[in-house]
Formats: C-alpha cells, structure tokens, sequence
C-alpha cells in the first residue's frame, strides 16, 4: 500500500509524519516519531502498556490504525515533563509513592492517571482501581500505584483551591512536597 | 504492522456499501478490537478493510426518537452507552452490561455494533439485547432490512448479516424496556480483561404491588452456541410472586440451554452458574423495580 502522510499533534506540538496504512498508532508513535514510552506489550488490548492519550481519552493504541489519527491531539509520557524537567504531578507522585519498579506498564497507567487529573474532580480508591483495571503489572502488586494516582488527583484536583487548577505559573513539584509533608505531619 | 492488504476509510454509510459491494473480499470494521486481533493472529490475513470507524455523524450517539424507541448508533463505544444520558434512563441494564467488556481503554475502542456483529455467544452485550428484543438495521447496496435480534444468531461467531452488510442501527422499541428492570450478570475469573464464561440478563415487569412477576425476560451468553432466550424458564416463573419465581427459575433455566465444555470452565459448572445466576439476577432486577425481597 502508498504511504499516507498523518497529520496530528503530538504532545502540543503539530506533526506531520508519513506512515504505512498496515501500521497501529503504537507502531507509528514507536518507530517514526521515537515516543518510547509507548510500550510495544501483548498488542491485542489487554495489557495497556501502550496506552496515550487520544483526544483526551486514555487508548490502547495496539488496537488503533494510524489512519485513524489524522486531526488527533495525541499525549504520551514525554509531552507531561515541563521543559526545565520539572515532572508533573503524577510523575512526581508515582516517584514518591515508589509506585514504579520495572516500569514497563508505567507509561500506560500514568496516562490512565492524567486522564482522572484532567477530569479535575477527585476519585474514591474503587473508581482508581476500575479506571486502572485495564492494565498488567507483574511487579508492583498495585499498590502504591494506586496510592500514587490518589496521591497525584488529590494534590491537583482536592487540595487545590478553585480558579488555582488552570494557572499555568503553579509550581506542581512543590505542590506535590506540599502535600507529602501535610500527609507526614498527619 | 498489521497482515492488511487494503484499508479504505467510508466517507458516509452509502459509501462503504459501495467499497464492500465493489471488492468480494472487503470486510467492515469499526473499533478494531475484534477485526484487528483477528489480523495480528492470522486469521483474516490478508484483510480487505473498508472502515466505518470515523462515520460518526452517520452512526454514533444514542437517542430517543419520537415513539419512545432508543436509537443506538452501532460504532458507539461500550462506554458511550454506559455514560449516556438517554440509556442510563431507558435502559439501564444495557449500560451495566456495556461496562464489563475489557478494561476501560478497551471500553473506548470497541463499539456495541462490534459486539453484535462479531455474533460470539460471550458478547457481554448479547444477552441484554436479546432480553430488550433489539431490532437491528443493516444496509448494503441492495437496501436496508430489519432484523430482530432473536433471528440474528446462526451460530457460534456467526449471524445473518452478509459480508457486504453494514449494520447501521441498533433500536430498542419503548414497550420492550418501559416498565422493565433488570441486571446483568457476568460470571469470569477476573474482573476486568476477561471474557464471560457465563453471560446472564433478567429483565422483570413486576406486578404493581411489586409481589409478582407479571412478565420475565431471561437471556444468556456461553450457555449455548449462540446468545439464547430461556423461554421455558420465562414460562414456569411468570405470574408467580418473587420469592416462588427465584426458588423455581434456576432449574428452569438448566433445561432450557446447553453449555458446553472448555478449557475457560466445564459444563457442569456452567450448569451450577446458569442455576445460580438466574436466581440471582431475576432477585437483583426485581429489587431494582422495588420488590422488597
């Protein structure tokens, strides 16, 4: 088959990138824009490693043709680091709550997790672990996985007063120490 | 990369009928998540795809029509009928059942219309469907039909839609879910990323005094070739008061079908479950239209 060019934007920024009309968004993100953090895992929807954000909706992109991306706004892992390396919040929790081991079906769940912060309502632990029923861990055992995406939605969307959400000049890490040291003196 | 040797995105509904009549080998798909794992494992190698996947204007959304009916367009995902408004308030026990396939990012892949046209006896939204009596809407170059879902199965992964056929609505009529309640049970080792391996839907009308069972769907998957009515156990419960009407449809329901053996569970446990889960699902859809029981 011809190539087809895809037109999309990716982490905020507008691509264009040809690609094959055989290949998965997986295979395009992976190997033709070089987003690693989108994990190659079992390939028919039931791991989640692959998992980004397509228009705001976390999407197994194993089982997603490239074809049906033009026009998409796509986020993964890398577009969630600010440019000086501050890591976003659920990075930033993830890292605190050492809800990461291997770190292979992290990308995919941290998606999971900014789709709830972008939500910007908070969520019982139940709703979390339904939200996050779509993955495989072999390591973790869940956890602190779940207490890291608690962690991360309760900082964005509980702790922070109303109107504060949208600013863009919020300095997320000490949001995040913020809440780590409210916890410890609880 | 996927073993496709053609990928042909419709621009309208007419179109893909147009692309499935001119190539003999084109198939449709819409989410991808049955088409597509069937080309990464080799048996639709070679895949002709006429895609219906962005025909959302045409066949998306759920809505009610003038009649009462409820219009479900066949590529809405399993969680745009779960969150939609108009189903959570006509038929909530289909939103339920489309809340159990996958996980939550398979959930926005896969689409209702997917679920029925891959015809497989374990589509969590098989059984509710049939309970509701779904008219489904297929087209193709030589016109539109209409089939009930009760004639829609012919067996294990296969029903009467012809290849070159889209199905292009999915309507539950306003007597077959006004006054109904219902549950659907899912019976799997896990609770996500599992396929049933007992699929049950009870649909009840109870009495106005919400003592009897005035009139009873009961319908499943994996308990037969094909998603099936348990008519004979509709039969034996109706009329009866709540309480007579669960002690009774378990056994009922056993006669009526016939599961089979496979590596997911045997068949005499599928028996157990079929017993167990009738009686449970008719108590939790009676409860539901306000049985106190």
């Amino acid at each position: 088959m011809d190539m087809r060019i895809l037109k999309c934007t990716l982490n905020g920024r507008p691509v264009q990138v040809g690609y094959d009309p055989r290949e998965s968004l997986l295979d395009t993100l992976r190997d033709r824009l070089h987003m690693t953090s989108v994990k190659r895992g079992c390939e028919v929807g039931e791991c989640g490693a692959c998992t980004v954000l397509i228009d705001g909706v976390a999407t197994d992109t194993c089982l997603y043709l490239t074809d049906w991306a033009q026009g998409k706004d796509i986020v993964t892992v890398e577009g969630l680091q600010a440019p000086d390396g501050t890591l976003n919040p659920v990075q930033q929790a993830f890292v605190d709550e050492f809800a990461v081991q291997c770190g292979f079906c992290i990308p995919g769940i941290i998606m999971s997790a900014m789709e709830m912060v972008n939500s910007g309502r908070t969520y019982t632990r139940e709703e979390i672990r339904k939200n996050l029923s779509g993955y495989l861990c072999r390591c973790t055992g869940y956890m602190n996985v779940i207490n890291g995406v608690e962690k991360a939605v309760d900082i964005v969307n509980g702790h922070v007063g109303a109107g504060e959400q949208d600013a863009s000049d919020v300095d997320w890490s000490q949001r995040v120490k913020d809440g780590l040291e409210a916890d410890c003196a609880r | 990369m996927y073993d496709i040797e053609s990928l042909y995105e419709a621009r309208s509904v007419d179109d893909a009928c147009r692309a499935l009549a001119d190539d003999p080998q084109a198939i449709v798909v819409a989410g991808g998540t049955d088409v597509l794992v069937k080309c990464r494992e080799g048996k639709l190698a070679g895949a002709h795809l006429v895609s219906v996947h962005n025909l959302t204007e045409e066949l998306c959304g759920v809505r009610l029509e003038q009649d009462g009916t409820v219009w479900i367009g066949p590529i809405t995902w399993f969680h745009g009928v779960t969150t939609s408004p108009v189903a959570q308030r006509a038929v909530q026990t289909l939103c339920d059942a489309c809340d159990t396939p996958g996980g939550p990012q398979l959930r926005v892949s896969g689409t209702i219309g997917g679920n029925v046209c891959n015809a497989a006896t374990s589509a969590d939204t098989a059984s509710t469907l049939l309970a509701y009596g779904a008219l489904l809407d297929v087209r193709s170059v030589r016109g539109t039909r209409t089939i009930p879902i009760g004639e829609w199965y012919t067996g294990p992964g296969s029903c009467v839609r012809e290849r070159d056929e889209v199905l292009v609505g999915i309507r539950i009529p306003r007597a077959s879910y006004e006054g109904w309640t219902g549950h659907y049970f899912k019976y799997g080792k896990r609770r996500a990323l599992e396929i049933a391996t007992m699929g049950c839907c009870c649909l009840v009308r109870l009495s106005a005094d919400k003592a009897r069972v005035d009139d009873i769907r009961l319908a499943f998957g994996v308990a037969a070739p094909t998603p099936i009515r348990a008519r004979g156990a509709e039969d034996g419960v109706r009329g009866l008061t709540v309480a007579d009407a669960a002690e009774k449809i378990g056994l009922l329901a056993q006669r009526d079908t016939n599961p089979r053996d496979s590596w997911r569970a045997s068949r005499e446990f599928r028996l157990q479950l079929i017993k167990e889960m009738s009686r449970r699902s008719l108590l939790e859809a009676a409860r539901r239209g306000g049985a106190d029981i």
